[in-house]
């Protein structure tokens, strides 16, 4: 009888409240196909007259990575994304881009970062405006003119060209502030909140564009307090709480860290009797008709579990663990282990 | 650079290409252009509210001896007529009664003067002014100086003839006060509208950045700094814009104008376009007694430093602006009020151009745009305008410095009511 311990946690970083160790967390090969980092924050610091809104956060991004930061409001994600884009100086730390400092005047045109409140020139049309923003990060204007024509064409904005966007939909302002970001062919791409007032198709239409961004080798870092949003894009996660880190490492080893052993049995029929005791290798959590849920017991292997159920002669349709959501090892850090502040 | 470039340009062009700044272009010269028209209107007498007054004099004195004024013309009342005349002058025509008792020159006093309307400031001088010069006269008559000393006296008080504006090198300086005075109150004036008007456009374009929240996305482009020096530089380009249009329409105006004014009397076929003759020569004339050179170039600089300096200030509290402009009502008080003070010295500073509080407000940099544009037109030692400029542009750079200050904290700050207290702890806290 072998327990499993699932390999990828030992690459996991979990800071509680009260220990304090750091650690640099490792890559797993098979989520970085290109190993190099692309983004490395060291022991950043930022604090405001008596609150520290980043209290010593250190992470890794890989090339091409799709990142979360994760964390309540109030966490400290907008300080921690807004000394990344260089709007505000860390009190200390160090932000580097590849293996070089940050440095303003080279890096901030291989930003682009789409803030949790959009903003954008009313008045302006909306092609002035993309030609506009992306010259503003270094683009010649030739070039984003066309790269312009090309994203409003692809997000079917281009008979909007000379509107201006005041008189567009709340929808369609998002897209022009999408394209505003990633006009310029950022490096590092932050979006803080991307999908907020975004109905489910144009959701959909921009995590593709982030998913192709990705695989082209940008590195995406997605801001959100919505868990379920992370888990459908997200490869590594960052949980911060309080302005401290509390969790790091790729998310399904996090999950599997975070599992609780509980495993979906379906059978044919709905079982007779309350199946199990005392001594089997499960313990059952609910039964609905024929669908249970049922624990694992320390130290014990599925196979235990599953040929009890046959030596019963129930006929079994299937089987499946349940991991937790991201959600919900959120919620258990978060209240487990720090007190959230309400903002 | 570039990036500051751009962002001038998008400010001005953003600006000059709307509908309101050419409405507003055109239409100002239009307003001025109609006030001048006014203005000779009224100085060929198209506005007189002519009257008639009736004199009662008891004391013998007075009658014959005050003179009708360009309005206001008198009758004495003898004999009979003067029955009850203060219930009846209405009747008889007139407009007002004047009852002068019979006084004792030494004290003179128990005038009194009927009029179904209060007589206005202007009238009611004149003919106070009139009586003392009577009272005056006949005292001086008492005291021995008899009528032909009297003349020779009083003729040496009227320096100021109007001339033709033909002799303006010998009739120069009787024209060097009026000249001054105009020019001091027109640049004064129109550097603290100017002021106050750009000022607030930077303001607003700031606070509007913020209230939007595009001020995020441009600052993980450009560093707060260029945004904000874009903003105050592309809107300066806007009133400069501004002020060339109007200096060529008003060239133009002048030159297209110019051959129908003087030709008026010259033909002599209207008398009334004299009057505007005489003033487009006194206009002539003024023109030739200023240093106009140093004037423009003088107010080019305190036009640009004073602008530099307040419109840094609008743009720092139009950066702690949060939703509402109306909450920016207290937040500009502190800017528009040195503007305000320095707007009241400046009117000093035109009726006794050298005191104390002219000089010192001609030199300190908050007031020196105003007071020193409205000193320069009377003559000005070269050491005070050379440290007012030297002063002005250190006070430019030390504003810019700290509304950059303000500028970088307040334009990400949401959600809080800002005091001024507060802007000032931004402004010199360690960063």
């Amino acid at each position: 009888m072998i327990c499993r311990l699932p390999l990828s946690a030992a690459c996991l970083f979990v800071q509680t409240g009260g220990s304090r160790f750091h650690r640099p967390t490792p890559y797993l090969p098979f989520l970085c196909n290109a190993m190099e980092n692309m983004l490395s924050i060291r022991h950043l610091k930022k604090y405001y007259a008596a609150h520290k809104a980043v209290d010593d956060i250190s992470f890794d991004i890989g090339k091409g990575a799709i990142f979360g930061l994760l964390g309540p409001n109030g966490a400290g994600k907008t300080t921690l994304l807004r000394m990344i884009t260089g709007i505000f100086f860390p009190d200390e730390g160090d932000i580097l881009i590849g293996d070089k400092p940050f440095d303003l005047q080279r890096d901030i045109n291989r930003i682009g970062y789409m803030p949790e409140e959009r903003g954008l020139y009313k008045k302006m049309a909306i092609g002035e405006q993309l030609v506009y923003l992306g010259r503003l990060k270094g683009m010649p204007r030739e070039e984003a003119r066309q790269k312009a024509r090309f994203w409003t064409d692809r997000f079917e904005l281009n008979t909007w060209w000379h509107k201006k966007v005041g008189d567009l939909s709340k929808g369609m302002q998002q897209k022009v502030q999408f394209i505003s970001t990633i006009l310029h062919e950022p490096d590092i791409l932050i979006l803080d909140e991307p999908f907020s007032g975004l109905d489910p198709i144009n959701a959909n239409l921009i995590k593709n564009q982030i998913f192709r961004l990705a695989e082209k080798g940008t590195t995406v870092i997605f801001s959100t307090h919505r868990m379920e949003q992370v888990e459908e894009i997200c490869q590594h996660i960052v949980l911060v709480n309080n302005g401290k880190k509390i969790l790091d490492g790729p998310l399904e080893a996090i999950k599997n860290n975070f599992k609780k052993n509980i495993f979906r049995l379906t059978l044919k029929e709905a079982p007779q009797e309350q199946p199990g005791d005392e001594t089997t290798a499960f313990r059952i959590e609910e039964i609905t008709g024929n669908m249970l849920l049922i624990r694992l017991q320390e130290g014990c292997a599925t196979n235990e579990a599953l040929s009890y159920f046959m030596q019963k002669g129930y006929e079994i349709s299937s089987f499946q663990e349940l991991l937790p959501s991201i959600n919900e090892v959120f919620i258990e850090l978060v209240s487990g282990t720090v007190p959230v502040e309400n903002h | 650079m570039r990036k500051t470039w751009l962002i001038i340009s998008r400010e001005y062009l953003s600006r000059v290409k709307k509908k309101s700044f050419v409405i507003i272009t055109l239409l100002i010269p239009v307003l001025i252009a109609g006030m001048l028209a006014l203005e000779i209107f009224l100085a060929m007498g198209g506005n007189k509210e002519t009257q008639h007054i009736a004199i009662i004099d008891h004391s013998g004195l007075f009658s014959g001896h005050i003179k009708n004024g360009q309005q206001l013309f008198f009758t004495s009342v003898t004999g009979p007529d003067t029955i009850d005349l203060a219930s009846r002058y209405q009747q008889k025509g007139f407009d007002g009664l004047l009852i002068i008792p019979a006084i004792d020159l030494k004290n003179p006093h128990g005038f009194v003067y009927y009029a179904k309307h209060q007589l206005g400031m202007g009238p009611y001088l004149y003919i106070t002014g009139q009586l003392d010069k009577i009272v005056e006269n006949n005292r001086m008559l008492a005291a021995g100086i008899d009528a032909k000393q009297l003349e020779s006296i009083k003729s040496d008080v009227n320096l100021l003839q109007p001339g033709d504006g033909t002799h303006g090198s010998s009739s120069g300086h009787s024209y060097a006060t009026t000249a001054a005075t105009i020019a001091g109150y027109v640049l004064g004036l129109l550097t603290y509208m100017i002021l106050l008007f750009y000022g607030m456009q930077v303001m607003r374009g700031v606070a509007e950045e913020k209230v939007n929240r595009i001020a995020e996305v441009l600052v993980s482009s450009v560093k707060p700094f260029q945004m904000m020096i874009g903003k105050v530089v592309g809107i300066a380009g806007v009133g400069l814009t501004q002020f060339l249009i109007w200096i060529i329409l008003g060239g133009v105006a002048f030159l297209a104008l110019s051959p129908l004014l003087p030709g008026a009397t010259h033909t002599g076929n209207a008398a009334q376009l004299s009057g505007a003759a005489a003033h487009a020569g006194t206009v002539a004339a003024i023109l030739k007694a200023l240093p106009l050179g140093k004037l423009l170039g003088c107010f080019l600089f305190y036009f640009l430093g004073g602008y530099l300096l307040y419109a840094a200030l609008f743009a720092a509290v139009g950066s702690a602006v949060d939703q509402e402009m109306t909450e920016s009502q207290a937040l500009t008080l502190p800017i528009t009020l040195p503007l305000i003070i320095s707007f009241f010295i400046m009117f000093n500073t035109i009726q006794q151009p050298n005191s104390p509080l002219s000089v010192f407000a001609s030199l300190f940099p908050l007031s020196s745009p105003l007071v020193m544009i409205a000193r320069v037109p009377f003559g000005v030692p070269w050491w005070q305008l050379a440290l007012s400029m030297i002063l002005l542009v250190l006070g430019v750079l030390f504003m810019i410095w700290i509304a950059a200050r303000i500028y970088r904290t307040g334009i990400l700050l949401y959600g809080k009511k800002v005091t001024i207290k507060e802007l000032a702890r931004w402004a010199f806290r360690k960063w």
